[in-house]
């Protein structure tokens, strides 16, 4: 199979890869560009530890290919903190103890981000069914909840 | 061991932000998948599509012809290891003549891509012989059953049973004939328990890299890479120094990271082609082949009198934890009964070889499932009588100075105040809807200390960096390192622990048993006191006076009285700006074999409303209690209480194996194997109770597996009182519910 070349911004970076016609995003991103914070925790999009923003749309990056990416832009959790400040959520989940391994961690931020920029005050129940395709095995979700739910209030008084 | 009970705590029992949060919210942070390493490689496994079958013969050649493969290994490229334990592990992780269960690995490629190395998979020709297969635990206890490995029976089998039994094992005290005859009430029910899988994220992986002076680097996903370090270079015939194992960040583990798997396989394709391979399991290969828990089938019966004092107790447990001979059952037959003052009690457990992958540890290894059983016929037996299950439980519950049903005599314990706390909270009266029902369980784990290292620096600046040697799979970073500083007398924030690979500290054993917090805290809080003895002195010479006649108080060294000599107090940074000049480096360590790591008991309230339609479950409302001990990090300890908790729903309601009749695993993946989701659960409400645990300077407890416990049978009281039907057989899925129903013509 010929490698395909694309051009895609990713994180406000111009970036240029080639990638096989079979190849996911999520492998293009960990295995190309250096960007291992998508994790792959099934491959089949059903974890969501490779949630990413594609043109500001939620995605499994898993069940995106590379070439799909041509001319696009990618969100990934490496672009969610401006700089060296983090962004409320991160702050938020260290604040309230939101991650105990983190490896669900990075898709669950990216896709709550995307929960609040939708909808800025989200009930509990929109949370949790918003989040309900991202696994997490360690924390039973309560603290999770908590932690979104407090960056959404600062985030809406800022 | 004295127990600093009243202690005014300055850091412990604080809520600082963990040291690893930063890297794990920005993508940072390096797990198992994440490395790579110049001129890596990339090795996939050939899994046998067959439960049981002998392999005839492996032809490789076509595979090797690939351009980009660099290696192929099978079972002839490893040797026979000497201990029985290290060629089970390594047998399990390449098959050699024979495949034991749908997903054995018998053969691996390292190629310069995975596609590629893919590819090479199918060009590799296995002819199998099939054999006879059986992935059911009882089918498999029966005579008449195929028998999976013959010369690993135990050594008297029942009469009516097969040779796949392999362990056997028996707890108890007190007359049993005398019990039941004393009791009012005896019931007796079997239960049915299915295997389920840890369920971690993160699958297992590694980068091995070998060199051709015999040394090798491994860097994995682990709980315990002194364990992977030992199992792999006896595996690889090397000598423990040769092989250096880092542990990588963990995308959980829960028991199952204890083991290895691909680690062996990457380390003998790096020596084959002399180049770095990584190995990342896909999912599909995490649930055909890395440990899911035992399945188990048990029979319980318990003796009451009228007003609920259990007289006597019986249980015989059947578990398989796969195609090996395990020892799991043994620590649900001694957990049983541990929560309960029982004047006779008998608990007998079997292990029964199956089809199946070997089973590794899951969080309380054994205790759910036996557990459950017991604690449905309390429940039931509670109904039968008229009485409070609370107040029964609390009747029974087992103290300081009760004959535990699995031997020792318990010291300072918590069940009757988490009991009690349970009784007083708002939620045990709570009013309840239609369909709704609550249902309750004790759970409890022993909990193990283990051996440990750990070494503190204090650097020039007087901060402090500690070494150790486990794995942090969900904050004892920040939990270690509060009990540093608190000893110390220096803020947290002076305080970074790092956790250091195997060649950089002594022996630490597997990041399990709950044992983290407890002994890896109790030698650094040694460690500290090491470090302080050596300040003293440092300060005492300086002052030119009796090193004896000095003492440590917030983080500063100062006379013991007024005898000693006025000096104002010597600061840690004071000292340690000193230190090359008053005899060098200054560190304190530590090695311990610990015990004393105190017994762990909790509650569980679940309301559940079941759907009379569909006879979907829903969790309304849950509250777990639980003995933390002094609770070093509340929120990571509330954290663990809840995790536990909602991995045992899932246990109770969704998780299960699925094997079909031709002895493959059907459902190996997340979509099949329904793990809970955020909209399945409601907040988890957490209670800690801090009897302290008198092994521990700080009165620690491990808090990690007791949380798992209680849920199954919690679950199953709650359905069982909504339904009005007793639910025996995990897990609680809508078809068993409909079933159990229309049996009772409900």
């Amino acid at each position: 199979m010929k490698s395909i070349h694309v051009s895609a911004t990713v994180n406000g970076d111009a970036v240029e890869f080639i990638c096989a016609p079979d190849e996911s995003l999520l492998d293009v991103l960990r295995n190309r560009l250096g960007l291992t914070g998508a994790k792959e925790g099934c491959g089949t999009g059903d974890c969501g530890a490779c949630s990413v923003t594609l043109d500001g749309r939620l995605v499994c990056s898993c069940l995106v290919l590379g070439a799909e990416a041509e001319g696009a832009t990618v969100g990934t959790i490496e672009g969610i903190a401006d700089g060296d400040t983090l962004h409320p959520l991160q702050q938020s989940f260290i604040d309230h103890a939101a991650l105990q391994c983190g490896i669900c961690t990075p898709g669950i931020l990216v896709a709550a981000k995307s929960l609040l920029e939708k909808n800025p005050n989200p009930t509990d129940t929109e949370v949790r069914y918003w989040l309900a395709g991202n696994l997490c095995r360690c924390t039973g979700y309560d603290k999770i909840i908590y932690a979104v739910q407090d960056a959404a209030k600062k985030m809406r008084s800022a | 061991m004295t127990t600093d009970t009243k202690r005014n705590f300055k850091v412990v029992g604080t809520r600082p932000n963990r040291p690893d949060g930063v890297d794990k919210v920005t993508g940072r942070a390096m797990y198992g998948a994440d490395a790579t390493a110049p001129g890596m490689l990339w090795g996939k496994v050939l899994r046998s599509p067959h439960p049981h079958a002998e392999i005839v013969s492996i032809d490789t050649s076509e595979a090797m012809k690939l351009p980009g493969v660099q290696a192929v290994v099978t079972g002839a490229d490893f040797g026979d290891p000497e201990s029985l334990f290290v060629s089970d592990v390594q047998e399990h992780c390449m098959a050699k003549d024979r495949v034991y269960y749908d997903g054995h690995a018998v053969a691996a490629v390292a190629a310069t891509s995975a596609s590629t190395a893919a590819k090479a998979l199918k060009l590799i020709k296995i002819v199998y012989k099939p054999l006879p297969h059986v992935t059911d635990v009882d089918a498999a206890f029966a005579h008449g059953a195929p028998v999976i490995m013959h010369h690993r029976a135990f050594e008297i089998l029942p009469p009516g049973t097969s040779a796949n039994a392999t362990n056997f094992c028996e707890f108890g005290h007190g007359d049993l004939h005398e019990g039941f005859a004393k009791a009012d009430l005896i019931v007796e029910r079997s239960f049915r328990t299915a295997a389920t899988h840890q369920g971690y994220i993160e699958p297992n992986a590694c980068l091995a890299s070998y060199s051709s002076d015999g040394r090798a680097d491994l860097w994995c996903c682990t709980q315990g890479h002194y364990h992977v370090r030992d199992l792999c270079a006896q595996i690889m015939g090397m000598e423990a120094a040769q092989l250096r194992v880092t542990a990588s960040e963990i995308g959980g583990g829960f028991g199952g990271k204890t083991s290895i798997y691909v680690e062996p396989v990457a380390l003998m394709l790096s020596k084959k082609s002399g180049r770095p391979v990584k190995m990342v399991m896909s999912r599909e290969e995490v649930f055909r082949a890395t440990g899911p828990t035992i399945s188990s089938s048990m029979d319980v019966k318990i003796g009451m009198t009228k007003d609920g004092r259990m007289t006597a107790g019986q249980a015989v447990i059947r578990a398989s934890g796969g195609a090996w001979p395990s020892g799991t059952m043994e620590m649900g037959a001694q957990a049983a009964f541990a929560c309960y003052d029982m004047p006779a009690v008998k608990t007998i457990g079997w292990n029964v070889l199956t089809n199946r992958p070997k089973e590794s540890a899951y969080r309380a290894p054994g205790a759910p499932t036996a557990i459950f059983g017991v604690e449905s016929v309390i429940d039931e037996m509670s109904q039968k009588l008229g009485l409070d299950p609370l107040e029964v439980r609390i009747l029974n519950a087992a103290d300081a100075g009760t004959l535990s049903s699995y031997g020792p005599t318990f010291n300072q314990i918590g069940l009757k105040a988490t009991l009690e706390a349970a009784k007083n909270h708002p939620h045990y009266k709570a009013p309840l809807g239609p369909n709704q029902a609550r249902g309750l369980s004790c759970g409890f784990w022993f909990n193990f200390g283990g051996n440990t290292s750990v070494s503190l620096a204090v650097n020039t600046d007087g901060t402090v960096n500690i070494t150790e040697g486990n794995p942090d799979i969900g904050g004892s970073r920040a939990s270690i390192g509060m009990m540093a500083a608190e000893e110390l007398g220096i803020p947290f924030a002076d305080v970074r622990t790092i956790i250091g690979d195997t060649a950089s500290i002594g022996h630490n054993d597997t990041t399990d048993g709950s044992r983290v917090t407890f002994a890896v805290g109790l030698a650094t809080i040694r460690a500290a006191r090491d470090a302080i003895q050596k300040m003293c002195h440092r300060a005492a010479q300086i002052w030119d006076i009796d090193p004896d006649a000095v003492e440590w108080e917030d983080g500063a060294a100062k006379p013991s009285g007024p005898n000693a000599g006025q000096f104002p107090p010597m600061t840690i940074k004071e000292i340690a700006a000193n230190a090359f000049r008053t005899g060098g480096p200054i560190a304190g360590h530590h090695e311990v074999n610990a015990d004393g790591a105190g017994v762990s008991f909790g509650v569980h309230i679940a309301d559940v409303e079941v759907d009379p339609e569909t006879a979907h479950t829903l969790i309304k409302r849950y509250t777990v209690f639980q003995d933390a001990g002094k609770a070093v990090h509340p929120s990571y300890v509330e954290g663990q209480m809840q995790g536990g908790a909602v991995q045992g729903i899932g246990w109770a309601l969704n998780e299960e194996y699925i094997y079909g009749a031709d002895g493959r695993l059907q459902n190996a993946g997340f979509l099949d194997y329904r793990i809970p989701v955020a909209s399945d659960l409601p907040m988890i409400d957490a209670v800690i109770l801090e009897i302290p645990n008198p092994g521990h300077p700080y009165g620690v407890r491990g808090v990690g597996e007791t949380g798992i416990v209680p849920p199954l049978a919690a679950v199953a009281n709650a359905v069982t009182r909504a339904v009005g039907t007793r639910m025996t057989d995990l897990p609680i899925s809508p078809p068993k519910i409909m079933a159990a129903k229309a049996a009772a013509g409900k």
